[in-house]
């Protein structure tokens, strides 16, 4: 895969020990995923058995092979927001795209998450809307988030 | 450096951040230009105050007036009384719950009164992204200290005296950890700060690292110093963006003063660090799974000895210390080892930072001395409950942790007396419920997380962990027998004792403690097929109180076009009942009633 994006990317973290994580959150960031093609590069280029990149990939959460919705919405599961009524939250998101928690619209448009917690308690329960946290969230306000999302 | 008149201290901690300080401080920027004040007032973005429950949060000093829950319209007048006028703006203070008048200052309000800030002493006071603002406090004076009058052994002597302990959870002396390190042979040591704050439901790494990265960075380049290493790594979650671009900010700005790379401040001693992100895995958070995830490895963890001091990364001596833990370091070399350790209890020196959050008014973070009662936190500090509900239980501790009732707020924080009485410190997360929380579900939603998060390599956790989480749900759905009570403390006895690391020798700890100081309500959901705080709905049967529904709601029908099972029955303007048979008892309707006609037993 001969892709800028990925080019620079294994440039800049080659350099650095113990840079491997970084690189792959970069791609994954850059691409929305980890492509297949994008993994054989930075084995190829990186010296790395591509079987220890698949295992890297499929046992960090943040990492998805296969192509992720447009928007991702995490719910929280932390303690603060669990008490808060976290649970019902990922049910009503559920309910309203008709997807699963790890799984994507079919029109690729959102992926549903659950998160353990980007550590904003105090606004518990909280829902994060692509990199926007948005706190206090209710049954009524996420049913919203995901309208204003939908565009 | 010009002064003014007026400084605009405006949080920016992730919390505020959401509750958007960006744009209330852009509103402030436009008033201040409108009426020409650019060159007598100036707006700051600092890290977390630690008040979040109040965010946005805006100090104006010198006076120290407190502002909160402002709002980009509030901007214009805000500017116009106060920083034109002179006139302090009254509806935007703090009001304590009960009283009338507010409280203009920030020293003066309760939820900052009982604490005393080590690790959090810059928090609010400096532009985290400006070294310079560290340096004005005093910052790398320590560091400056330890390289031109200090010898290695004499900075761990420092710190082995000041009593320090490790802030992540586990407590170890910190003194003694970094002198095996520095007597570990290896050519190149390794020091990581620990910044994979796993708890959820907890947030003072996140705080400190966003508020504070210098002093990070400085108590980690003493580590380095004190035990011989020439390189370093932060490991923060990915899950906290702002503070992963805060560190980097901080390390190229430290390079360039010189404080960090080669050569530092002309001593000859050479310090590097770097930034690595975590990937959303809670079992980092343990060293050895750290150790493996920055060499580029799959985070399991590995049996220990030989401890990462002995033997970590690549093989060679490594220091750990949690975020906190360094933020204390440079205090202690500044202030001495005598000032710290007269601060707290005889085993517990210092203070320590708790976030508090759940069902209390006023969440956020605190920073107390050690000793000070799990109550008094609670009560004097946070504000006390959410509403008018009973408290239940504060969950300390996290998924390691545990949940102690209300005859444990007596309980001093300290290390030892937290582990007696079933929880630990654990980072630091104070999580409060109150009387709607069910302790049942709780151990049951500890569980779940801790089986979602073992790595699998270690069967008493895999299976282990697993096996009691079905337990668990079985009795949450009124299918559990008495026997399953006996055989829940024989699996988390087993699981304490085998499993292979801290993650699963602590997994066991929210079901012990429940089993422990709440058994009547385990007895509840196996006896009587009932849960008392209704959290767990598959033992609730809702049904309409018709009479209300027509008398207070008018039969508004808001309850049946909500239910996903066509199972209320009904039209606008008459009363709605719910068939029972057709009924999933998801809550939905108790929950969009806004009459309380749905009554739920």
């Amino acid at each position: 895969m001969k892709d800028e994006r990925l080019i620079e990317a294994i440039e800049k973290h080659s350099q650095i020990e113990g840079s491997l994580l970084n690189l792959l959150q970069e791609v994954q960031q850059k691409f929305n995923y980890l492509p297949k093609e994008a993994l054989q590069e930075i084995s190829d280029e990186m010296n790395i058995p591509l079987s220890r990149l698949y295992s890297i990939a499929t046992f960090f959460k943040n990492f998805s092979l296969t192509p992720r919705g447009k928007h991702s919405i995490h719910v929280c599961m932390g303690t603060a927001c669990q008490i808060w009524g976290g649970q019902k939250l990922v049910e009503r998101v559920g309910e309203l795209l008709n997807i699963k928690p790890g799984e994507t619209t079919e029109d690729l448009s959102f992926t549903l998450d659950t998160i353990n917690c980007p550590g904003t308690c105090g606004l518990a329960p909280v829902v994060m809307m692509d990199k926007e946290i948005h706190g206090k969230v209710t049954r009524d306000k996420v049913a919203a988030l995901i309208k204003k999302y939908q565009g | 450096m010009a002064s003014y008149r007026l400084n605009i201290m405006i949080c920016a901690g992730t919390g505020c951040v959401s509750n958007r300080a960006f744009q209330i401080r852009e509103a402030f920027d436009k008033e201040i230009r409108k009426n020409s004040l650019e060159k007598e007032v100036l707006t700051v973005m600092t890290g977390c105050n630690g008040f979040c429950a109040a965010g946005p949060i805006v100090i104006v000093q010198p006076e120290g007036i407190f502002y909160q829950k402002l709002t980009v319209k509030d901007i214009p007048f805000l500017v116009e009384e106060h920083f034109l006028k002179g006139r302090p703006v009254k509806k935007f203070m703090y009001t304590p719950p009960k009283e009338t008048e507010p409280i203009p200052k920030m020293n003066d309000i309760s939820f900052f009164q009982k604490q005393v800030l080590i690790a959090l002493r810059n928090k609010g006071i400096i532009d985290p992204e400006a070294i310079d603002d560290y340096i004005a406090r005093d910052g790398y004076a320590a560091l400056s200290k330890i390289l031109s009058k200090m010898k290695p052994q004499d900075v761990i002597a420092e710190i082995k005296k000041s009593g320090l302990r490790g802030r992540g959870g586990g407590g170890f002396p910190t003194g003694l950890k970094w002198e095996l390190a520095r007597k570990a042979e290896g050519e190149q040591k390794y020091v990581i700060c620990n910044a994979d704050e796993g708890d959820p439901g907890a947030f003072m790494d996140r705080s400190i690292v966003e508020a504070d990265p210098h002093t990070i960075l400085e108590g980690m380049t003493i580590g380095a110093y004190a035990i011989g290493a020439s390189k370093g790594f932060v490991y923060v979650r990915s899950e906290y963006p702002l503070a992963v671009e805060r560190m980097h900010n901080a390390i190229a700005q430290s390079k360039e003063y010189g404080l960090l790379g080669d050569n530092i401040l002309e001593s000859g001693f050479n310090f590097d660090v770097d930034v690595i992100q975590g990937a959303g895995v809670f079992v980092c958070g343990e060293e050895t799974s750290m150790i493996a995830s920055i060499e580029g490895k799959i985070g399991e963890p590995k049996p220990r000895p030989p401890y990462p001091v002995e033997k970590g990364l690549w093989g060679s001596p490594t220091n750990i210390n949690n975020v906190e833990t360094w933020a204390n370091v440079p205090a202690i070399i500044l202030r001495g080892s005598d000032w710290f350790s007269k601060i707290g209890t005889k085993t517990s020196k210092g203070t320590k930072v708790f976030s508090v959050a759940g069902k209390i008014k006023d969440a956020g973070l605190v920073e107390v001395p050690m000793g000070l009662t799990l109550g008094e936190i609670i009560y004097d500090v946070a504000g006390g409950i959410h509403s008018d509900k009973k408290f239940k239980a504060v969950l300390i501790g996290g998924p390691s942790g545990g949940c102690l009732p209300a005859d444990c707020l007596g309980l001093p924080v300290d290390y030892e007396s937290l582990t007696k009485a079933g929880a630990m410190m654990g980072s630091g997360g104070l999580v409060v419920a109150d009387e709607d929380n069910c302790m049942v579900e709780m151990a049951r939603y500890f569980l779940n997380f801790t089986k979602d998060e073992s790595c699998g390599k270690c069967t008493p956790c895999r299976e282990g962990n697993a096996a009691m989480l079905d337990i668990l749900t079985r009795i949450t759905q009124g299918e559990g027998t008495m026997e399953d009570l006996d055989l829940l403390e024989d699996l988390a006895h087993a699981i304490k004792d085998t499993a292979l690391c801290g993650l699963g020798n602590t997994a066991p700890n929210p079901v012990l403690t429940t089993l422990r100081y709440f058994r009547d309500e385990y007895i509840a959901h196996i006896k009587d097929k009932k849960c008392p705080a209704h959290e767990c709905r598959q033992l609730n049967t809702y049904t309409i109180d018709e009479e209300r529904c027509v008398s207070e709601g008018h039969g508004c029908d808001v309850c049946r076009r909500n239910c996903a099972y066509d199972a209320i029955m009904g039209e606008k303007g008459k009363a709605h009942r719910i068939n029972q048979d057709k009924c999933a008892k998801c809550g939905v309707c108790y929950e969009v009633c806004k009459f309380a006609a749905v009554k739920v037993d």
